[in-house]
């Protein structure tokens, strides 16, 4: 195979090397030297994005899987495969993000060993853990199929009821818990954000973010894997994001008008900008364009709903990580280049890994359908950037 | 039972000498540079804080419900039963949750460091256990940081307040904050004033409480849940199975 250098590769080949270079500078030098994160601000862009936006953004999986297999959506079948694979990588580039986060991650596993239940942390840990297992097991069909072993995919099979009731449990466990975690900052976090329903909003933003990510994805590998796009696959999860914003919006004014916010939101201030900002990406704009049925018939108009969606939850998750602090700790925490420098990196190896996975496991349904599998590889169109088509998009 | 150190700002002269006394109890670099630092860090546990001829000293409350210790994911921090809530570098795995959740921001870190550690006052606890007051209560000339047992601390901070009510703001900092904290502080200005957080807004709530409302739950939601999401499940299989029976049924009697 000849390698040709194209626009998306050499970005991707510019973001490894600084990446390196960052993770160089993280192992060898320390977290202070990486990063701008100070006793004040002892959480910066790796626990807000990595983390926090990270395993949002992973939620497709157990969206699409309850859907199908607990609701038996048979029409959004052909999606269940890129979601799993999509949250098996957001899950493992979590893991990999925490190893970059923690001050000793050689000490991981003491998860394992030193318990402690009273904490959300540990119980985020663990749901964590234990879900990726699954979405492992979830993911390991793809395998077996591309070698043809029939006889574990039968084990899976026997199992995947377990997999997948388990599957949401921890999903919703886990998901939840994230906003747990603030629930003991009351005098820190800024009342815009600080709530005692944090839990129930960040369950809420994961299954719309699930949904509004499996349009994205499925429409950017369309584009970059030169697919045929499934319109009715899209226009059934645009319809469903619709109800998830309504009700997401629902959440958020009923925990405003019950906390008395109301006026103040409208108040401008910094954090009422950035709030502002927030509310406009995730539901003005969505809900708006949703309400349209042209908008709702149409992937393409779909598609840039939920990158509104997806941008929207983002600027949430780091509000409540980074600007919401800011008022109380006096000063503002902008990131340095190499923290970015690290999470692009992940991004990049996420979009590459999806990328890989796609070319050589029958992760969409075309390629499940075909029917001498061995001639799969020599039927593949070519297309000039199948790994990186989309990297750092 | 519990032992607590109580500080009287009104009697504090400022003299650093618990800075100092801390320092070389956890060995640690103090020279004129770090005596000048007005902040508490990875190498200074406590400081003496000036501000218009009035002295204030930080430290870690030792809070008798600490949150670090309840958001600790390994359980690294935990508060011994004479009082002081001590840190087990072995278990950390430097996830620093300690550190954002703690309300008085004690918890510091080695951020230059390659294995870092998480840094705050212990409340010397091995002198504590051995019986004696910790380091910063016996170096102190004035008495203005005190040692003994919490109830006769509480005792003597209140009969202070009474004898001198001109002097003493009518409060003990800390008898009832996030539930009560072994460090208590009496002054005749505000601590609000040198960085500590205002009582109204930290509450008398336990820290711990605020996650244990949730986590409480945990234990009966996940039966419930498993419960819900399996009876869905089988419900909507059943209806499949009945459903492709039923066109075989069909298929067949057609045939």
């Amino acid at each position: 195979m000849k390698f040709r250098l194209t626009f998306w590769k050499a970005v991707f080949l510019v973001i490894m090397a600084l990446g390196l270079y960052s993770t160089f500078v993280r192992y060898f030098r320390g977290l202070g030297a990486i990063s701008n994160m100070t006793d004040q601000f002892p959480w910066g862009l790796w626990i807000g994005f990595d983390c926090l936006c990270g395993v949002m953004l992973a939620a497709g999986g157990f969206c699409i899987v309850g859907a199908v297999y607990l609701f038996n959506v048979e029409r959004l079948h052909s999606v269940v495969r890129p979601a799993v694979l999509t949250a098996f990588l957001g899950y493992l580039l979590f893991i990999v993000g925490l190893l970059f986060d923690l001050g000793r991650p050689w000490f991981i596993w003491h998860q394992l060993i030193y318990m402690n239940p009273h904490s959300v942390m540990f119980e985020v840990g663990m749901c964590v853990m234990a879900y990726t297992t699954v979405l492992f097991f979830e993911f390991l069909p793809n395998v077996f199929e591309r070698f043809h072993l029939t006889t574990p995919i039968k084990w899976i099979k026997k199992i995947y009821p377990v997999l997948i009731i388990l599957g949401i449990l921890l999903s919703t466990l886990h998901q939840s818990s994230l906003g747990s975690l603030y629930l003991i900052m009351p005098s820190k976090l800024h009342p815009f954000w600080y709530t005692p329903a944090l839990p129930f909003l960040f369950f809420g933003s994961a299954i719309a973010v699930g949904l509004a990510m499996t349009i994205f994805e499925s429409t950017q590998s369309a584009k970059a894997f030169g697919r045929h796009l499934e319109t009715p696959v899209i226009v059934e999860l645009g319809g469903a994001l619709l109800v998830a914003l309504w009700v997401n919006a629902l959440l958020r004014f009923e925990d405003y008008f019950h906390r008395g916010m109301l006026r103040q939101i409208f108040k401008p201030s910094y954090e009422a900008y950035f709030l502002w900002l927030e509310l406009t990406l995730a539901f003005v704009i969505p809900i708006t364009m949703l309400s349209f049925k042209k908008v709702r018939l149409s992937p393409k108009l779909l598609y840039l709903v939920s990158v509104f969606t997806v941008l929207g939850f983002i600027t949430n998750r780091l509000n409540i990580a980074l600007i919401g602090f800011e008022t109380y700790v006096g000063h503002h925490y902008m990131p340095k280049w190499t923290e970015f420098s690290v999470t692009l990196m992940i991004i990049a190896m996420g979009f590459a890994l999806f990328g890989v996975a796609v070319k050589y496991l029958p992760i969409f349904p075309e390629e499940k359908q075909a029917v001498k599998p061995r001639l799969r590889t020599e039927t593949r169109p070519v297309v000039a950037t199948p790994v990186l088509g989309h990297a750092g998009d | 039972m519990s032992k607590a150190l109580l500080y009287d700002a009104t009697m504090c002269i400022g003299c650093k000498q618990c800075e100092a006394g801390c320092a070389q109890q956890n060995k640690l670099r103090y020279d004129d540079a770090v005596a000048a630092e007005p902040v508490q860090s990875d190498h200074k546990y406590t400081v003496v804080l000036t501000k218009d001829d009035k002295f204030m000293r930080r430290l870690c409350m030792h809070c008798e419900h600490p949150a670090c210790a309840s958001v600790c994911p390994v359980g690294a921090f935990h508060k011994t039963k004479e009082g002081p809530v001590v840190y087990d570098v072995w278990k950390c795995i430097g996830c620093r949750y300690c550190m954002v959740a703690c309300a008085f921001n004690q918890p510091k870190y080695e951020w230059q460091s390659l294995n870092p550690r998480v840094r705050k006052c212990i409340m010397c606890p091995d002198r504590v256990a051995a019986g004696k007051q910790t380091a910063c209560a016996e170096i102190c000339p004035t008495g203005a940081t005190k040692f003994g047992e919490r109830d006769d601390l509480i005792a003597e901070a209140q009969d202070r307040i009474r004898k001198n009510p001109s002097t003493y703001l009518p409060r003990i900092y800390g008898l009832n904050e996030v539930g009560g904290t072994s460090v208590l502080i009496l002054s005749s200005v505000n601590v609000e004033n040198y960085g500590y957080p205002a009582s109204a807004k930290i509450g008398d709530t336990p820290m711990p409480e605020y996650t244990g409302r949730v986590m409480e739950k945990i234990p009966d939601f996940i039966p419930v849940w498993t419960l819900v999401l399996g009876g869905i499940y089988w419900v909507s299989h059943r209806r499949e199975e009945v459903a492709a029976a039923e066109a075989e049924h069909k298929n067949g009697s057609a045939r």
